[in-house]
């Protein structure tokens, strides 16, 4: 520096000086890992046989990383890192608490079972067409998002997932495919584009994009211009990404047009990266927004369930069905914060933590029953029993889970939720979650006693008969079937962490603290 | 603690069923059925230590988090239903494994069986109130399983999702009252319910509460409206009939309304909706009863009917009527799992069940005959049988002066009778009579088959006999822990002259006659429904296709597969939230002064105005193309007269790409060549438009009106050359201080690229996929 004969600066005043211990890293791990995994593929795009493992590997790391990263964050609270070691809040920070840990390890998770799955699924043009380019990358995006502690930069990771899911859904190329991926592709930008338009606003009001720096300046009070006009614009985006009623239009008409694989994996992700920006907005940074907004929040949630379980009801495609059930879903978690204690909240958690597993696997569950019955129309299917007496059992299970019956991972959280909604008096959300739960009992039912019990609906020829099961398909789905299971007989740790990271997001002072010390 | 483990034991024989399967083959069944006796003698032992009216809880945390512990509460209710669903399920399995011998679906038909077995045990012991709602659950999942389990037939698969929906639908009522009970009354299991002074009857919610526990209780023990889908269940096996509608599944809404009664009960509402639903129930079993041919079908409707008889004495609440209960319980769980087995092995022998087939069946088969006859003469309630001491006892406890007793009763005796009558349909009527022309030769069963009634029957008559003994270990205990307080019974199966001794031959004489009548009033029960010609059955499958019409009805319109509804649908949302929040925040910003501009920034305001108009009214694309690019031209000029050259650059770089890049491609694309809307359709869409411009622009005029915070970018002027070593600062930000953000953009940018490829390169549709997936609209 003395070289240039720039007088001397004070370095500490601008970043952050001491070393970074070797752990430390583990905050940037999950998103870096791959990130550069994504690059190495374009590197050998035309080795494909290299692909698979490769991503694979990748995202053994990444869970690896993200359950250190876990464990830091449950015994040390929440951990950041400068990004370019430039202090907070005028560079960049990861910042991980709880909420975030838990969510990014689901996602290491979820990518890596759905990779395995996807084996079975991708042929060659789509290897060298970059499937798990956009797949890295798309990991890489959800987790960044999850563990980001910068409001631009939350921007940028939402605009990474879009792209590469979009990617995904595109792969392939055949009509319908195309038109899901219109439909979704400028659905999601014009929500990308609002969220994009209030990171602007709000810069403008408080010269800062820092979370903790926002959440300091929201409880000041000193920001004077319309915040709860600027919070329901950021709220539209994020439910619009969320697929909260009426804005769920873009999810029943995309999700299902592509590979099994890819859209287990854009239900377990895409949209609860939504419902994560909204917890950690509504709830962490701007509390008063959140108490301003429960009551239209609690009225979305309930017209949500209620048009997912409709959904469900109407379709006769298995595959559009799942959509149908994650936009229930999503109804169910938004109870939680349109109650907005710490039981309801942590019961969203849950639920948001059950909802990823779950829907990945009924996803699975629906595209593997669709390639061994030919077709995807409730109608025509029938016969899997005879088949895949293993497939039964785990779609026995994942329907269970799905429908939140016993002694599936489902029951408890929606347990907490109407035990919170009693608390509340909220009668009417009660009944709801109670009847959405029948509905999808009903509707899910109904697909497992078509789809497996009825005899085979459809001639078979001698050329063509019932495809075997390969391990691939069936790992997937018995994983998570399995592991819903465990989740519904010892939900304990489970539900402890949901309550952690609920506890976590109410109290905005060890979050700050912990990113700005001195703020 | 050796209780908890004992929950566990069917599920240890349901997880050993497919796996033993394939080594036992034929003793299968009989090893299998080691379980249940081994956990029917180890709750046999604890009898004695239960028979003061002793209650213990025993339990684990489970879920701290939320308050659920893994608990069992041991009286004398819960023991003898305990001993009910072990002892008959050792009885069943037996009987299972010759029924289905030699079939290879055996296995899997015991593990389902056990994973029920363990759920009613789970049940009928549970001390935590979510706890016992799990249980519940599984009781309806494992049904809905042995309930479809002729899987490739229609009516096996309705009746499951039948089962399924309508057990369903209660245990949801159940979970909201469990959760009600919990959060208003701080209890969280039976035992500090009962030890509660006064129960649940002071809370304010306790309306809500016994209508949400009714509702699990109602439709699980197939109470009138929802009594339709017992008879239909009996599509399962008959092993599952004899097991699920005897002693077990149907009884868990009695056990609940028993288990309740100290704390709910004794309230005018509990008395009075109680007995009113159930002497419906009793009613309507009876009679639709004797409209059925198949011997399993009135069988099922008599199940309906004791049930409803079971909670009219429950809610009637004295303690002779309780008494009552708990005899006739344990009666018919013993006459009536021994029908139904009996059922299933005229079925298998003589290879029907139709009442019209069916007579003389006692040459072929005497032992059953006589069994058959035993289980009728106990169900009939004659002395000695148990069903007597039932039949006695609940005419005392229902004896009164008022009018309200007086109904009742007569509803009991009208009820009996007809079960009488309904009774010795199944246990007399195919045994006499000449040689039949059955489809098959009828002889006696192997001994596994007849095994299981035999016991059963046996127990009827040794409990009527030994009825001291009985009354000591299991009618007091229970009775007791059902009333909460010390019950007397002692009634004995000597007759002797009282109102009681009177009404029983009255029913006596009521059932002998509807007997010798059957087949008129069959004819005459069969016209009326065949002409009512709309039952609760029918109902459901309205519904159903109701529920199913109404939800396409709604989703479609909303989901109509067309892109610009969406997009409508979305931006009147936005133009609505935001223009509405506005106002209700009065958060609208001060409109500001007109501003002093000069005349060249008048004229360039004026050609994006221009601009725009052009794109909007422009019948050619490429013109509306070009226009939006003079549009462009216009911002980035006043950017660079406002003083920033490096944003105007940027503007003036975009927007001739963007023209270029569009002229190229939309030119090339074979779109509809004019705009499809008609001038209604571009108002309202134009209308939407400026909504949301207001909005979006008000937000963003209120941005400007609130003083900026420069803290970010004094530190970037302070050290973007001192620290990072770049005089432009916005490059700066771009490539340090904002780095991460750049590399995320990077990424963004090739994955678009690589898209882009896929996009043009890939034209195969992909036909090896064989699952066409449906377009957006189905």
């Amino acid at each position: 520096m003395a070289a240039t004969g720039v007088t001397k600066v004070d370095r500490s005043l601008a970043m952050v000086t001491e070393a970074l211990g070797a752990w430390d890293w583990l905050v940037i791990a999950p998103v870096a890992l791959p990130l550069l995994g994504a690059a190495a593929l374009l590197l050998i795009r035309k080795r494909i046989a290299w692909h698979a493992p490769a991503s694979i590997a990748i995202m053994l790391l990444m869970l690896a990383a993200d359950v250190g990263l876990l464990i830091r964050v449950w015994n040390e609270g929440p951990v950041h890192m400068a990004m370019g070691s430039w202090l907070p809040p005028f560079g960049i920070i990861f910042a991980v608490d709880t909420l975030g840990a838990v969510f990014a390890t689901i996602t290491a998770f979820i990518g890596l079972v759905c990779a395995v799955y996807a084996t079975a699924e991708i042929d060659t043009t789509e290897y060298r067409y970059g499937y798990f380019t956009f797949y890295l990358l798309m990991l890489a995006g959800v987790t960044g998002a999850f563990l980001t502690g910068d409001v631009f930069n939350l921007y940028v990771w939402f605009e990474v997932l879009l792209i590469s899911s979009f990617g995904l859904l595109a792969l392939g190329s055949n009509p319908i495919q195309l038109d899901g991926t219109f439909k979704y592709a400028i659905l999601n930008l014009v929500a990308t584009t609002l969220f994009l338009i209030t990171v602007g606003l709000i810069y403008g009001i408080a010269g800062t994009l820092n979370m903790a720096d926002l959440a300091i300046k929201a409880r000041s009070g000193d920001l004077g211009a319309p915040v709860m006009s600027f919070g329901v614009l950021l709220t539209f985006a994020f439910l619009m990404k969320a697929a909260a009623f009426p804005l769920n239009a873009w999810l029943p008409a995309s999700y299902h047009v592509t590979r099994s694989a890819s859209s287990a994996l854009f239900a377990a992700l895409l949209t609860k990266v939504g419902v994560y920006a909204l917890l950690r907005t509504l709830v962490l940074v701007f509390p008063e927004l959140g108490e301003t907004f429960a009551p239209v929040l609690l009225i979305v949630a309930n017209s949500t369930m209620i048009a997912g379980a409709l959904g469900l009801l109407a379709s006769n495609d298995i595959r559009r069905m799942v959509g149908w059930a994650v936009i229930s879903g999503i109804g169910v978690i938004l109870v939680g914060l349109g109650l907005g204690e710490a039981a309801a909240l942590s019961g969203a958690i849950a639920y948001a933590i059950h909802s990823m597993v779950v829907m990945a696997g009924l996803y699975l569950l629906a595209g593997a029953m669709s390639w061994l019955a030919g077709t995807d129309s409730l109608f025509k299917m029938g016969g899997l029993a005879v088949h895949s007496p293993a497939l039964l059992l785990c779609g026995l299970g994942i329907v269970l889970a799905t429908a939140g019956l016993p002694p599936f991972s489902g029951l408890w959280p929606k347990a907490i939720l109407v035990e919170a909604a009693l608390s509340k008096a909220a009668y009417v959300t009660v009944g709801i979650i109670l009847v959405n739960g029948l509905l999808t009992t009903i509707a899910l039912g109904r697909m497992f006693a078509f789809g497996f019990w009825r005899a085979a609906q459809m001639e078979r020829s001698e050329l063509a008969p019932f495809p075997l099961l390969s391990k691939s398909r069936i790992v997937p789905v018995a994983t998570i079937a399995i592991v819903s299971l465990a989740g519904g007989l010892y939900p304990e740790p489970w539900l402890a962490a949901s309550r952690q990271a609920a506890a976590g997001l109410l109290d905005a002072a060890t979050y700050i603290n912990a990113v700005l010390p001195e703020g | 603690m050796i209780a908890l483990v004992a929950l566990a034991v069917p599920f240890v024989a349901a997880v050993l069923a497919p796996l033993l399967g394939r080594f036992l083959s034929r003793w299968l069944a009989i090893v299998l059925s080691l379980f249940p006796l081994v956990l029917f003698l180890f709750w046999l032992r604890l009898v004695p230590f239960f028979t003061g009216g002793e209650r213990e809880s025993i339990g684990v945390p489970w879920i701290p988090s939320f308050g659920v512990e893994f608990s069992v509460l041991l009286d004398g209710l819960s023991l003898t239903f305990a001993l009910l669903v072990s002892g008959i399920g050792t009885l069943i399995v037996l009987f299972a494994g010759a029924y289905l011998k030699g079939d290879e679906r055996l296995p899997r038909f015991l593990c389902y069986l056990f994973l029920f077995m363990g759920a009613m045990q789970g049940l009928v012991l549970a001390d935590d109130l979510i706890m016992l709602f799990v249980f519940w659950e599984l009781t309806s999942i494992s049904s809905f399983l042995l309930i479809g389990f002729e899987r490739e037939r229609m009516a096996s698969r309705r009746a499951a999702i039948q089962a399924l929906v309508v057990t369903g639908l209660g245990g949801l009522s159940l979970l909201a009252g469990f959760l009600l009970i919990r959060y208003a009354s701080g209890a969280s299991s039976m035992s500090e319910l009962l030890a509660m002074e006064n129960g649940l009857r002071d809370l304010p919610v306790y309306l809500a509460c016994f209508i949400l526990v009714l509702g699990g209780a109602f439709t699980k023990s197939a109470q009138f409206p929802f009594h339709f889908w017992l008879p239909n269940a009996m599509e399962a096996p008959t092993p599952v009939s004899a097991y699920l509608h005897s002693a077990t599944m149907v009884k868990a809404g009695v056990y609940l309304l028993m288990r309740l009664q100290p704390a709910m009960g004794d309230t005018i509402l509990w008395e009075t909706v109680l007995p009113v639903f159930g002497a419906i129930t009793l009613l309507v079993g009876t009679i639709l009863g004797l409209r059925q041919t198949d011997l399993k079908l009135v069988l099922a409707y008599t199940t309906v009917a004791s049930l409803g008889l079971l909670v009219m004495l429950t809610g009637f609440g004295t303690e002779g009527a309780i008494a009552g209960a708990v005899l006739y319980l344990v009666a018919h769980s013993l006459f009536k799992g021994g029908l139904f087995m009996v059922a299933g092995g005229i079925d298998h022998e003589a290879g029907s069940r139709d009442l019209r087939q069916l007579s003389g069946l006692r040459h072929g088969m005497p032992l059953t005959f006589a069994i058959a006859l035993l289980c009728a003469l106990s169900m009939g309630g004659l002395p000695p049988f148990v069903g007597f001491l039932a039949k006695e006892e609940l005419y005392y406890g229902l004896v009164g002066d008022d009018a309200w007793s007086m109904a009742l009763l007569a509803v009991a005796v009208i009820g009996n009778g007809l079960m009488l009558a309904l009774g010795f349909i199944v246990g007399l009527r195919p045994f006499l009579g000449k040689d039949m022309k059955a489809p098959k030769k009828a002889h006696e069963g192997p001994l596994d088959l007849w095994i299981g009634p035999a016991v059963l029957a046996v127990c009827g008559l040794g409990a009527g006999i030994l009825y001291r003994f009985f009354h000591e270990m299991i009618s007091i205990p229970m009775a007791s822990a059902i009333a909460g307080q010390p019950v007397p019974v002692e009634i004995s199966p000597i007759p002797h002259l009282s109102i009681a001794f009177y009404l029983t031959l009255l029913t006596i004489a009521l059932g002998v006659g509807i007997y010798l009548l059957q087949d008129s009033l069959r004819a005459g029960v069969d016209r009326t429904l065949t002409a009512l010609g709309w039952g609760p059955d029918r109902g459901f499958d309205q519904a159903i296709a109701g529920l199913t019409t109404v939800s396409h009805r709604i989703t479609y319109f909303f989901q109509n597969g067309r892109l610009d509804i969406y997009m409508t649908t979305v931006f009147c949302a936005l133009a609505f939230t935001v223009l509405f929040s506005l106002s209700f925040f009065a958060e609208t910003p001060a409109l500001p002064e007109w501003p002093a501009l000069a005349i060249h920034e008048w004229t360039i305001l004026l050609i994006i105005v221009v601009g725009i108009g052009t794109v909007i009214m422009a019948h050619n694309r490429l013109t509306a193309i070009v226009s939006l690019g003079i549009q462009g031209f216009g911002v980035a000029v006043l950017f660079m007269l406002q003083g920033a050259p490096d944003l105007s650059f940027t503007q003036f770089m975009v927007e001739t790409l963007s023209v270029v890049i569009l002229a190229l491609v939309m030119t090339r694309i074979p779109l509809a060549k004019t705009d499809h809307r008609s001038n209604p359709e571009k108002l309202v869409d134009g209308g939407i438009a400026i909504l949301c411009g207001i909005g979006i622009g008000a937000l963003l005029l209120s941005v400007t009106q609130t003083p900026f915070d420069g803290r970010l970018s004094e530190f970037y002027e302070q050290f973007s050359r001192t620290i990072a070593h770049g005089r432009n600062i916005v490059n700066v930000i771009i490539v340090d201080f904002r780095g991460l953000d750049t590399l995320g953009e990077i990424a963004v940018v090739m994955v678009a690229g690589l898209a882009v490829l896929g996009l043009i390169r890939i034209r195969r549709p992909r036909i090896e996929d064989i699952a066409t997936p449906t377009g957006d609209r189905s």
